[in-house]
This record gives structure tokens, C-alpha cells and sequence, in this order.
């Protein structure tokens, strides 16, 4: 493969292309609402109407209203078809011979998608991910040619550095100080771990990317891959997203038989393999030291840190690890230039994030916008708010790990420092809308019994310091804890997120915490009053 | 290998550099608790006793686990740590089954040891009182999983040096437990050696030797005849 063939490729999609396209979601989320039928219903009324040589029906990747799907998309830019059927398939085909389309629209300038910003899913659901052609069409295996031709491994580096990159996985580390430090580290070989382990509660961000896109990841890995010199990548991917793993089996497939990974890529000196490894499904298996001791057949159990991956990570050697968004930034930073991504975003949160919105509100789904994003505009304008013109109390971020925002803070711009600042994280991208009926301490009854559940046990003060957190949150809901009990529990709260191993541990009060913060009054009014107990005890004892 | 200087509790101590923090303090006595740790074996890092404040650093490190660097400061003995230290040990009792009086291991525990060290005297949570199994099947040994602290001292020990790595954890959170090879009684166990190092290892009446539970003590009525013939008598002659 050469710069030539992959021009001839792109112009030869350009060529076969109709003019007209009707795309079907085919990820999970629709998937499950058996669009797999409606993409063949659609396929035969095609071919039934005669129109087989000006419209080609694809199946897609995500198209973002998750919770409206099997969604339906004629062209970019026409109708966006919702909770389309089987019996009402055929009448979208119709409407392209002037008949009435049957399934309910979604208006495309709506501000869900209206105030949605597209780098990573720009893609999603436009393009085949089943093909490597609909991906290289879009510009795509452009960035790796670069970076392997006109750049050196440190100019890549630079340009990640000089690009603001931040982590997407959790804790928003800069992205090009960890590719540098990786690169400077001594070891006979080097590795690429790519985490798509994604344990977070409701999260579906880096499944829909693998899904709909996943040659944007291989892109940016073996792109790290050169500029770290490693020859090997692995990506995590967590054994229930069968769909995204197959889509990845596929994709590294076809990118190794163009010459696109695997040995001399694009014929260089440049060999970098890819493989998958599937995870059991343990949320403590994102972890790092624990994805990698499952990588390495060991029980995913965390080690304490340091020493870092980047110095002693897979077999001892220096491992660079990022999660799937991480990677899908790459091949753009590369093709558009650090400057070009900086601009995006806030100037120490640069670039876009990808959400997953829940919960009470009108519009579930994927939503990409640019850091710094008010969280108001997330939920109240592309997420439509509340149904039924309810009332938000406050929204959670960052999964397990994270914290409620109460509406007073809804004006807060969404990025790392903004969130932190207000006791909550960015995560993953997790966003859980909550409306004014929902109880915030049975929410952080939730979240602890989600971290007890998934703790690992290794350590006594998460293993059994949730369990007894647990017991308390419980007692506090049931009206049975008093003072002392929510004192007891603000003393583990500390204790287990300042002496846990690993970041589970570390931060599975946080849920506790942030509400205990702003809704601390549904924490005291459930307690036996105890200043009753203590008036009626004295008057016992003075008569 | 080199040699570093570091402080720690205010004291300079020096130290080889591939050293942790646990062995140069202790080297020059300062004692800093541990449970999961044993000389000689991998660090497990998972009873957090041993966690010491250093310089600079946001988190409370493991000093089992920590490498000795140049210039580092150290704090063993703070309150605080030592507030975390005590929660540990309740934890840890509120978690199993602990009755020391009628224990094998009484007088002779690590977890009661650092329980009396921390000053722990009341239970401030609350106990899950867990239904867990004792496994007698092995002709020599037996355990108790009841006063088990799951800090794979058995595992590392079996493994490492004896070569024969019987043990293994199963499970997480609060459902870990200690297994023999397949999860099997571990008198069928066709790895285990009975060397006993399991045993010797285990901080805890967890694991145990057979002939040692007082119910399995044989009981001399004779003696009994004796000394009460000697009371009341002055006999000392038998
Ligand atoms: C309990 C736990 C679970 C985690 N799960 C994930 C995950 O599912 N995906 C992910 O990318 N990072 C996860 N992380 C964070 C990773 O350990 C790591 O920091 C991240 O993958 C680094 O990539 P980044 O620099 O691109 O963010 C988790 C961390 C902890 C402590
Ligand atoms: S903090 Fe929890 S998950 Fe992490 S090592 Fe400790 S027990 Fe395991
Ligand atoms: S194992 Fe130790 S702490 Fe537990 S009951 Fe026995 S003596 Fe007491
Ligand atoms: S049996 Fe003993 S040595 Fe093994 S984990 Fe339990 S307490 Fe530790
Ligand atoms: S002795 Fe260091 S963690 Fe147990």
C-alpha cells in the first residue's frame, strides 16, 4: 500500500457512490431493537421499487438518540427516521418517489444535533464500519502515512503535546507527556494498550466509537506506536461488547491485508501488530495495573503505583496506555495539526468530549461538544431537559468514581478543572440527569453498592469499608441511622479514598461525598432525632 | 547498588538503593506494622497497615512496596496514620468471625496483636457475622476461613517457596475466599505437600494444625483425680 493506492481507493468510493444513501443504525443499542430486520426490510423495498441503482442502503454505526432507535437516516442531511419498524421501513423508501414516510422524524436542527460539535463521531453513522474503504474514503490511514513519512517519532510526540490532549479515561493526564515519558524509558520492547474496558455504570461512549468507527482507533494507535517505537498493540475490550469485538477483529484484518498494520506498514520499515484481548467484565479491570495483569493471563487485580506503566508496564517493559477516545483523537490531531485542535475547547481543556447522557431527560444518547461546554446547554438545550417540564436537581458525572452537581452549578463549564472544583469529574463521560424527585442518598446508596460489588478485595479498606458504607447509606435510607452513624460514615469516607490501593477504592466515597455536600439536609432529616432520644433520656433520669 | 539518604521520622537513614522503605526503617529500627507482609516473599500491598506519608507525594504510599529514593521524607507515626491504622484492624474484625477466647490462635494472632497495638477497644461497626465454611479434610491441617484476613500469605508462600502454589484466591470483594488448587477440599488437593508452610505463614488462627482446637484436646481425668487427692490430702506422691 502507497499514498496512490490509497487516493484510488478514495476515488473509487467516490465513483460507486449513488446518490442517494439510506443509512440504518446497525450498533448494539439499535441493534436490540432489532434494526438488523429493518436494515434487510429496507434492502428488499430497494430492490423492490427499482431504485437499486440510485440508492444503496448501509448499515451504520451510532446515530446518537440511542433511546429512539432503530434510527434511519436518509442522506447526511435528510429525515432522520425514529423507532423505525419492520411494517413501516418500506414507506421510507416510498418517500424518495414522493410517498409519506410512516415512522415519526427528528427534526436534524433540533440543538441535539444542532449544538453537538463532531471530531470523534464524525464518522459514526455515516460511514460502513464494516469496511475499510467507507473509513479511508473519509481521509482515513492519511495521518499514519504523515506521521511514518514526514514526521519523526518526537515530531508526533510534539504535536500531541503541543495539541493539549488530555486523557479521556478518567483523570485527564496530558496525553503527550505520557507518549514522551513511554519513549524515554528504556526496555527491549515497548507496548500499546489501548483500554476499552468500560465498567462505568451506563456508559457506552468508547463502545459506540469501536462500533461505528473502529478503524479512527487503529489509526491513532499505530500512530502512538511509531512515535513510542513499539511494534505490538492490545486492545482491552470487556467480553460483553461481542458486537465491538467483532467489528475490531474485522477491521485489524483488513487493515493488515492492505498493508495497513502488521509488518512494513505502507511498506516502511515500520511493523506494528494489533491483536485483541477480551476482559471478563470486572469494572476495576480499567484499571491499569489490573488491565495489564489480565492482559498478561493474571488475576486483574491491581498493583500499587509506582512504578507507572510507561516505565514498568506489560512484561516489565514500558507500556503506554490510553483509552479508546484517546487513540480516536490521534489521526486528527496529526492530519489537522496541534493548533487546529487546541483552538477547540478551553485553553487547558482542548478539543471535544463525548457524553453519554441518561437519565431523566428528553433526549438519550451520545452527545460530543467541546470542553468548557456550560453543563446547562448539555442537558437542558441538547438534552432537552427534563420530560414533562420537570425540574433538574442534579446531574452526575463521572460514574462511580464521580459527583452529583446540584442545578445551582449547572452554569459551570464542563471541563477537568471546572468539574473538579465543584466536587465532582469528567470520568469517562458518564452523565446521569436526575430530576427533583430522586433521592439523593439512595443515588450514593447506588454508587457504593456498584463499587462493593466490583471491588476487587485485594485491600481491606475497600473491600470492607464499602460493604460498611454500604450498611450505613442503607441505614440513613431506611430511617434507622442517627448521628453517630453519619458521622461514622464521613470518617470511612476519608479513610477508604486516602488508603485504598488502586482508583476505585480511592474514590468510591465520591458519589457520598458530593452529596453529602450539597443535599446534606437529606442525609439529617432521615436521622433518629437525637435530640429528642436525649430529652427523654434526661427527663428518665431527673424524675 | 547504590546507596541513598533519606529521612524518615526526622531521623537520616541511609539505605542500598534497591531497598523499601519497610527494610530501611526497620534496619534501623523503627517499626512500621504490616499483615499481608513476610520477608522473603512478593509484596501483596493489600492490608494497608504499612502506609507512610511521604514528601511531596498526594498519596499515602505502602511502605512494603515503596523504593528507598534519594532525598525522600518520611512520616511513619502520624496521628492520622495511625487513626487509619486502628479502622484497618476494626475493619478487618468487624469483616470475619473473630472470637479469640475460643480461638487456636489466641495469644498467638498477628490481627489480635495489632488490635491491642492500635488500642482497639470497642467495635465501632458493625459486624457481618459471615457464614463461611472450616475445612478439616487435610489428615494435618485444617482452615477456618471464619479468621481468615485474605492476605495471601498462604498463596505467596506456597507458591514461592514451596514451589507447589496449592492456594489461590477466588471471588472478589466481599465474596473472596481462600481456595485449594480447584476449589476443592483441600485433603484431595493432589499439589499440596503438607509441608506446613501455609500454616507457619498465616498471621491468624486461620489455618491450623490439627490437635490444637480445645475441643480436640485429650482431656486427662486422672490428673484430675490427682491434684485434687493432693489438695485436700498433701499427697504429692502419685
Ligand atoms: C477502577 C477503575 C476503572 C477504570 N476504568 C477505565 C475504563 O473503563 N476505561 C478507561 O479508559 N480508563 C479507565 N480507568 C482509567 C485507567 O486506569 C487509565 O487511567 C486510563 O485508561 C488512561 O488512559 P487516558 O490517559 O487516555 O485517560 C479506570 C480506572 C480505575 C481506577
Ligand atoms: S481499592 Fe478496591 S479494587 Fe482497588 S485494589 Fe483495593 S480492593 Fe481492589
Ligand atoms: S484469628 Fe486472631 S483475632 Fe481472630 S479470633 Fe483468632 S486470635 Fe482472635
Ligand atoms: S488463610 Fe491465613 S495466610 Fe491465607 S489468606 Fe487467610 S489469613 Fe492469610
Ligand atoms: S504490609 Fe504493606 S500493605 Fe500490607
Amino acid at each position: 500500500m502507497d499514498l496512490t493506492e490509497l487516493e484510488n481507493i478514495v476515488t473509487k468510493e467516490a465513483a460507486d457512490r449513488k446518490p442517494c444513501e439510506i443509512r440504518c443504525c446497525i450498533a448494539a443499542g439499535c441493534l436490540s431493537a432489532n434494526s438488523n430486520d429493518v436494515l434487510s426490510t429496507l434492502r428488499t423495498a430497494v430492490e423492490d421499487s427499482g431504485m437499486a441503482d440510485r440508492v444503496n442502503v448501509v448499515g451504520v454505526g451510532c446515530m446518537r438518540l440511542c433511546s429512539q432507535g432503530p434510527l434511519v437516516g436518509v442522506d447526511i442531511d435528510g429525515p432522520l427516521y425514529c423507532r423505525v419498524t419492520t411494517d413501516n421501513a418500506s414507506s421510507i423508501v416510498a418517500t424518495l418517489n414522493g410517498g409519506q414516510g410512516e415512522a415519526e422524524t427528528f427534526e436534524r436542527e433540533d440543538p441535539f444535533f444542532a449544538k453537538q460539535t463532531s471530531l470523534i463521531l464524525k464518522n459514526c453513522g455515516c460511514i460502513d464500519p464494516e469496511r475499510i474503504e467507507s473509513y479511508i474514503a473519509t481521509g482515513g490511514y492519511r495521518a499514519l502515512h504523515q506521521a511514518l513519512f514526514e514526521l519523526a517519532p518526537s515530531d508526533v510526540i510534539e504535536t500531541v503535546t503541543r495539541s493539549g490532549l488530555r486523557g479521556r479515561g478518567g483523570a485527564g493526564y496530558p496525553t503527550g507527556v505520557k507518549w514522551a515519558t513511554v519513549a524515554k524509558n528504556s526496555g527491549e520492547r515497548r507496548f500499546v494498550v489501548c483500554n476499552a474496558d468500560e465498567g462505568d455504570p451506563g456508559a457506552f461512549m468508547n463502545r459506540s466509537v469501536l462500533e461505528s468507527d473502529p478503524h479512527r482507533v487503529l489509526e491513532g494507535m499505530a500512530i502512538a506506536g511509531f512515535a513510542i517505537g513499539a511494534n505490538q498493540g492490545y486492545i482491552y475490550v470487556r467480553g460483553e461488547y461481542t458486537l465491538a469485538i467483532e467489528r475490531l477483529n474485522k477491521a485489524i484484518k483488513q487493515a493488515g491485508r492492505m498493508g495497513l498494520l502488521g509488518t512494513g506498514v505502507f511498506s516502511s520499515p515500520f511493523d506494528f501488530r494489533i491483536d485483541v484481548r477480551i476482559g471478563a467484565g470486572a469494572f476495576v479491570c480499567g484499571e491499569e495495573t489490573a488491565l495489564m495483569a489480565s492482559i498478561m493471563g493474571q488475576r486483574g487485580t491491581p498493583t500499587p503505583r509506582p512504578p507507572y506503566p510507561a516505565e514498568h508496564g506489560l512484561w516489565g517493559m514500558p507500556t503506554l496506555l490510553n483509552n479508546v477516545e484517546t487513540f480516536a483523537n490521534v489521526p486528527d490531531i496529526i492530519r489537522n495539526g496541534a493548533e487546529w485542535f487546541a483552538e477547540i475547547g478551553t485553553p487547558q481543556s482542548t478539543g471535544t468530549k463525548v457524553f453519554c447522557l441518561t437519565g431523566n431527560v428528553v433526549h438519550n444518547g451520545l452527545v460530543e461538544v467541546p470542553l468548557g461546554t456550560p453543563l446547562r446547554t448539555i442537558v437542558e438545550e441538547i438534552g432537552g431537559g427534563v420530560p414533562n417540564g420537570g425540574q433538574i436537581k442534579a446531574v452526575q458525572t463521572g460514574g462511580p468514581s464521580g459527583g452529583c452537581i446540584p442545578q445551582e452549578h449547572l452554569d459551570s463549564p464542563v471541563d477537568y478543572e471546572s468539574l473538579g472544583k465543584i466536587g465532582s469529574i469528567m470520568g469517562s463521560g458518564g452523565m446521569i440527569v436526575m430530576d427533583d424527585q430522586t433521592d439523593m442518598v439512595d443515588v450514593a446508596r447506588y454508587f457504593m453498592e456498584f463499587c462493593m460489588d466490583e471491588s476487587c478485595g485485594k485491600c481491606i479498606p475497600c473491600r470492607a469499608g464499602t460493604v460498611q458504607m454500604k450498611q450505613l447509606l442503607s441505614r440513613i435510607v431506611d430511617g434507622s441511622a442517627n448521628r453517630a452513624d453519619l458521622e461514622r460514615l464521613e470518617k470511612l469516607c476519608d479513610m477508604v479514598s486516602r488508603t485504598s490501593l488502586c482508583g476505585l477504592g480511592q474514590t468510591a466515597p465520591n458519589p457520598t461525598v458530593s452529596t453529602l455536600r450539597y443535599f446534606r439536609d437529606e442525609y439529617e432529616s432521615r436521622l433518629i432525632d437525637s435530640t429528642t432520644a436525649k430529652a427523654n433520656s434526661n427527663g428518665a433520669t431527673c424524675q | 547498588m547504590s546507596v541513598v539518604t533519606l529521612t524518615i521520622n526526622d531521623q537520616l537513614v541511609s539505605a542500598s538503593s534497591g531497598e523499601t522503605i519497610l527494610q530501611a526503617a526497620r534496619s534501623v529500627g523503627i517499626d512500621i506494622p504490616t499483615l499481608c507482609y513476610v520477608e522473603g516473599l512478593t509484596a501483596h500491598g493489600g492490608c494497608r497497615m504499612c502506609l507512610v506519608e511521604v514528601e511531596g507525594a498526594r498519596q499515602l504510599q505502602p511502605a512494603c512496596f515503596l523504593n528507598v529514593n534519594e532525598g525522600m521524607t518520611i512520616r511513619t507515626e502520624t496521628d492520622q496514620l495511625r487513626e487509619y491504622r486502628k479502622m484497618i484492624v476494626e475493619l478487618l474484625l468487624a469483616e470475619g468471625n473473630h472470637t479469640c477466647s475460643i480461638c487456636v490462635a489466641n495469644n498467638n494472632c498477628e490481627l489480635q496483636d495489632a488490635a491491642v497495638e492500635m488500642g482497639v477497644d470497642h467495635e465501632r461497626l458493625e459486624y457481618t457475622y459471615p457464614q463461611r465454611e472450616v475445612d478439616v479434610s487435610h489428615e494435618r491441617f485444617g482452615v477456618d476461613h471464619n479468621r481468615c484476613i485474605l492476605c495471601t500469605r498462604c498463596v505467596r508462600v506456597c507458591d514461592e517457596l514451596e514451589g507447589a502454589h496449592t492456594w489461590d484466591i477466588s471471588g472478589r470483594g466481599a465474596n473472596l475466599k481462600m481456595i485449594t488448587d480447584m476449589n476443592q477440599p483441600w485433603g484431595e488437593s493432589p499439589t499440596c505437600t503438607s509441608c506446613g508452610k501455609c500454616f507457619m505463614a498465616c498471621p491468624t488462627g486461620a489455618i491450623f494444625q490439627k490437635g490444637s482446637t480445645a475441643s480436640e484436646l485429650d482431656h486427662n481425668r486422672a490428673k484430675l483425680d490427682f491434684l485434687i487427692n493432693a489438695r485436700e490430702n498433701q499427697l504429692w506422691e502419685l
